[in-house]
Parts: C-alpha cells; structure tokens; sequence
C-alpha cells in the first residue's frame, strides 16, 4: 500500500554551505494493505521526516515513494508548492498530528468539514458526513463545539475524524499519541485499531513508545539515524534473534547469580507455549533451573511468553540442553554470551 | 470664543478627519492585507518562496514606513495631483493617508500572520489545499483577532497622521487645534479637541479590543487582550501543550 525505496531526505542549512542534515538515508519500506505498520526511533531518527515524505510534504531528496500504486514522487510540484495532481492524491491519504492542528476558528464540525469544502462537495453532503464521522470517533455531541473546549483526547478524535472525512485508504499519524496521557492514549490507539478493522485503514504511524507498537500494530520497523534497522511483522521479530525491538518490545529481566552460570532468554510462541519443556529439561539432564524473570503478553495479537533462566556451568558445558530447547521449537537467545563462539550461536539459532 | 462659534468649526472637523480616516483605512486594509500575507508567503520557507519578490516588498514597506509623514505627503503631492486633480483639501489628503497606511498595516499583517501555527497550514497542506485556501481558510481566519487589533492600531496611527492633514487643507481635529488652539491662542478650543480625540480614540481602542477578544476563541483562552501580542511574542502552542500534558 505504501512503498517508498531508496528515500533520502537531506537539508541543507541555509548559508553555511556544507552543513548538511542527512534526515532519511536509503529508507526502504513496505506496507501492506489493511496493516497497523509503526515505525518507531528515538526523536532525530528520521520519523518524522519519514511519514511527511510519504505524503510529500516534505520532497524527499531522492528515492521514491508510491502509496496505493501511485508514484507521489513523480507527481508534478515545485518547491512547497503542489501540482493539482498531488493534491489530489493527498486528498487521498489521512493525516493525524501530535499537536491536533485543529483550526481554533472553526467549530469542531466545520473543521471535519474543511476536508470536504477542499474537495469542492455540498454544504448538504459536508455536514452529513461531519456528523457521520462524529459519530464514528464517539464525540456526536460535540458537533458545535469550539476545539479550545475540548480535552487534548477528544481533540486528536476530531482530528482523526477529519483524516477520514475524504475517505482515505491510508492514514498517517504523525506521533499521535505523544501529547496525551496514557489513558487517553490507549483510547486513541483502540479507535485506530477499530478503524484499521472496521474500515480496511492501512495505519502508517510514528511513535517513541513501545507501548504504542505494542498495543497497535500488526508489523513494525525500527529506525536509527535515519535507517531502518529492522522491520517485519511483529511475529517475525519476535522470532529473530537477538531482535533489538523484540526485546524492547517485551523485555525480561534478571541478572545471573553468580559466574559459571549460563543465562537464556527463551521465548515462547505458537505450539511451544503449550509445551512443559523447562520441567522435561530438568528431568532429561537432571539439572537444575533457576527461572530469574518471566512474562506472558500480547503483541499484535499474538500470544507470547518470555523466560530469562539460569543454567549452572558455562555455555560450553550446555550445549547439549540448549540444543534440546531449540529442536523443541523455541527461540534461544544466550545472554552476555562473552565472546567465545558468538557466530554459532547465531547460526544455531538460525 | 463662545460654544456657539466654537460648534460648526468642530463639527466640520469632526466630519473631516472622520472622512479621512475612514478612507485611508479602508484603502490601508484593502492593499495593506494582502500585501502582508505576501510576505509571509514569499519568505523563505514560505508557501510561495521567492525571495527577490520578498526583498523589493520588504523594502517597499520599510522605506514607505520609515517615511515621516508628512515628507511622504509632499513628496506624493504630483501623485495625488494626477489621482484626484488637486493638491490640497480633505480628498487631497487622503491619498497620502492611505498610502502611509498601506505599510504600515502591511507589516502588523505579517507579524499577525507569522503567528499561525504552521501545523495548521500543513495540516490543510496534507488535506490537499492549495495556497490559496490556506490563505483564505487558516491564515486570514487563523488571524483575525490579531488583524482585527491590527486595524485598530492602523485607525489610531491614521487618526495621528491626519493631523498633519492642515499642512495640505486638508482640515480635520488636528488642523484646528494647531490653527485655532497654537496659532490664535484659543486654548480652550485646543482643549477640547484634545478632548474629543482622546475620547475617540479610547473608544476605537475599546471597540477594537473588544471585537478581537471576543472573536478569540470561544471558550478556553481568555488572557490578555491580543493586541499586546504586537509587542511580545506569545506562544500559545506551549500553553496547549502543558494544558494537555
């Protein structure tokens, strides 16, 4: 639904020639129809300039982008300005705002409407469907009422209301959960996510929190100065070992107790979770198993347990029962592994 | 000098720079508005960058502004000679009137409408609309408090200027206080004048503010009257932000 290949975004401070900013730097990325797709980094990653390039309001410096098959980047435009074409086209696609960017002069429903008047539809036609999307994000009483009377939640619902008022198949939200609180966060997310059902929204969202990515989305990337580092569905980052947003996204602690001790992360899905492997583990090797941190959670939909453990004697002493976890469908990532034979355990792993 | 002579005079001169003002501002307003808004969008980063369009406007205002009036009212005098077919007289001086107004508002239309969030503008940007409806739905509505007190502002300098006005017969308050009141020693007509404009110009201050807060909007924000933004930058985003926060 929304490819973009090979997208650099560099700027150039004014007058000081040579001092440049490389904000995107090769960003390939892909999002399917229908998907929650978040893309997280810390601020200065390049987010930002990502999700503004999808919509070309910011021009990428190269590569291109295409959402729903079209190429935006061809589109014709010069400078800020756009062509008649690109308008269109980003009539076509939603956007939501960390800072709402509702127009204070208008009335909740006469700015779900600004959409439309855009579009050149009838006042009738206009506050039908104002009214309708009113409805749809919970606030139908609120039609008349100025954005300074509402809270910073029902702000970024109206806000949503007007990403959809044109119809869009593609929504952007630009760190939409940001400024709000974490009950009112939740509650947005679960409206994106009642969209993304209800309507067919493919979501292209940007954020800082993990919770958000945990909560929301069906695939994720995470970026770094202005890469993307990793990126999948969120099963299949659960299943990548030594995944740095695997383990952000589900974290499990623990230290070791002491030296010669080997520590496992051991990650559970599908078939396996049901599996009493620990406790065969135990029996076959006749070892003992200290259990340092555990959690069962959610991601994406998807049932998932992670278990840091303890072993006693070190990594080469328990080869053996570490290989018995991995024919049992698990997922075993060595933790502080120092150096010996990293590349095995990789590719075992593998 | 009795009520009774003192009267038609300052009736007269009421109707005069009332004539006058009311002119020169609305010509002010019609070229002055857009003429800020093109620099806001001709600057750079703006909607329709382009910079030497920016630099000769930006010009043009700075030297119409710096201009003392009543230099700028004999240096137009061919000008207004060739708009209206004389040189002196109360229609003579509202030509050099409205065209000191002219940057004068310019420059408060810009600083009115830098103000606006730009979020807004991309908001409208990612809708689809193009520069126009920016102009005409975020930038004008976005600030019309502020060029609402900007207007008042521009009503208050005219009112200034136009007493300068006498040196061209152009007549109005001013022109009597200093022909009346200084040259002919009645300080009591001065006085009043004094008085009369004092009260007209409160009034107008008054009605302004009152119009500008009262368009800001409905509900929430309730602060100081935003005229005062002309002098100090506010930044309301902050606020918001806090609030939600």
């Amino acid at each position: 639904m929304i490819t973009t290949s090979g997208l650099t975004k560099i700027y150039r401070a004014h007058r000081s020639h040579g001092r440049e900013v490389t904000a995107l730097d090769g960003v390939d990325l892909h999002v399917r129809e229908g998907e929650v797709y978040g893309v997280i980094g810390q601020s200065g990653a390049g987010k930002s300039s990502l999700i503004r390039c999808v919509n070309l309001l910011e021009r990428p410096t190269s590569g291109t982008v295409s959402v729903d098959g079209q190429d935006l980047t061809a589109l014709a435009g010069h400078g800020p300005r756009a062509g008649k074409e690109l308008r269109r086209a980003r009539s076509r696609i939603g956007m939501v705002f960390q800072h709402f960017n509702l127009l204070s002069s208008r009335t909740v429903q006469d700015n779900i409407e600004l959409p439309l008047e855009i579009l050149g539809k009838s006042g009738k036609e206009r506050s039908r469907k104002a009214l309708e999307l009113l409805d749809l994000v919970g606030l139908a009483d609120k039609a008349k009422a100025y954005p300074a009377q509402l809270s910073g939640g029902q702000k970024q619902r109206v806000g949503i209301a007007r990403a959809l008022a044109g119809d869009p198949k593609v929504l952007l939200s630009d760190e939409a959960t940001s400024a709000l609180d974490p009950e009112t966060t939740r509650s947005i997310l679960q409206l994106l996510r009642d969209l993304n059902r209800q309507l067919g929204l493919t979501v292209l969202l940007i954020t800082h929190e993990m919770d958000v990515v945990k909560s929301v989305c069906d695939s994720a990337a995470l970026m770094e100065q202005g890469r993307i580092v990793e990126s999948g569905t969120v099963s299949e980052l659960l299943a990548t070992p030594g995944s740095e947003l695997a383990s952000a996204l589900f974290p499990v602690g623990g230290e070791a107790t002491g030296a010669d001790r080997t520590v496992l992360d051991v990650t559970f899905h599908g078939e396996a979770a049901t599996q009493p492997v620990i406790s065969q583990l135990s029996r076959t090797y006749n070892i003992d198993i200290s259990i340092l941190g555990a959690a069962m959670d959610t991601v994406g939909g998807l049932q998932i347990g992670r278990m840091r453990i303890e072993l006693p004697g070190r990594y080469e002493e328990n080869v053996v029962p570490i290989g018995f976890l991995r024919e049992q469908g698990l997922q075993i990532d060595v933790v502080d592994h120092t150096a010996q034979e990293p590349v095995l355990v990789k590719e075992g792993a593998k | 000098m009795t009520w009774s002579e003192m009267q038609p005079l300052l009736s007269q001169a009421c109707s005069e720079t009332f004539s006058m003002v009311a002119w020169s501002t609305l010509i002010a307003v019609a070229a002055g508005l857009p003429l800020g808004i093109l620099l806001v969008l001709t600057d750079r980063g703006g909607l329709l960058q382009n910079v030497v369009a920016n630099k000769v406007i930006g010009q043009v205002v700075n030297v119409g502004r710096s201009m003392p009036f009543i230099i700028l009212m004999v240096a137009l005098m061919s000008f207004t000679r060739w708009l209206t077919g004389t040189t002196i007289g109360t229609t003579a001086a509202i030509v050099p009137l409205a065209i000191g107004g002219i940057p004068f508002f310019a420059r408060l239309v810009e600083t009115a409408v830098r103000e606006v969030d730009n979020g807004l503008v991309e908001a409208v940007q990612a809708m689809g609309g193009n520069s126009w409806t920016i102009v005409r739905k975020v930038l004008v509505p976005e600030a019309l408090p502020s060029l609402i007190a900007s207007t008042t502002t521009t009503i208050i300098a005219l009112i200034g200027y136009s007493a300068m006005a006498g040196t061209v017969g152009g007549g109005g308050l001013g022109d009597l206080a200093v022909r009346y009141g200084y040259q002919r020693f009645e300080t009591e007509l001065m006085w009043i004048t004094v008085a009369i404009l004092a009260v007209v110009i409160s009034l107008i201050q008054f009605a302004g503010d009152y119009a500008a807060r009262s368009l800001h909007h409905r509900g929430a924000r309730s602060g100081p009257a935003p005229k005062l933004r002309l002098l100090k930058a506010e930044e309301p985003e902050a606020a918001d932000i806090a609030k939600v926060a």
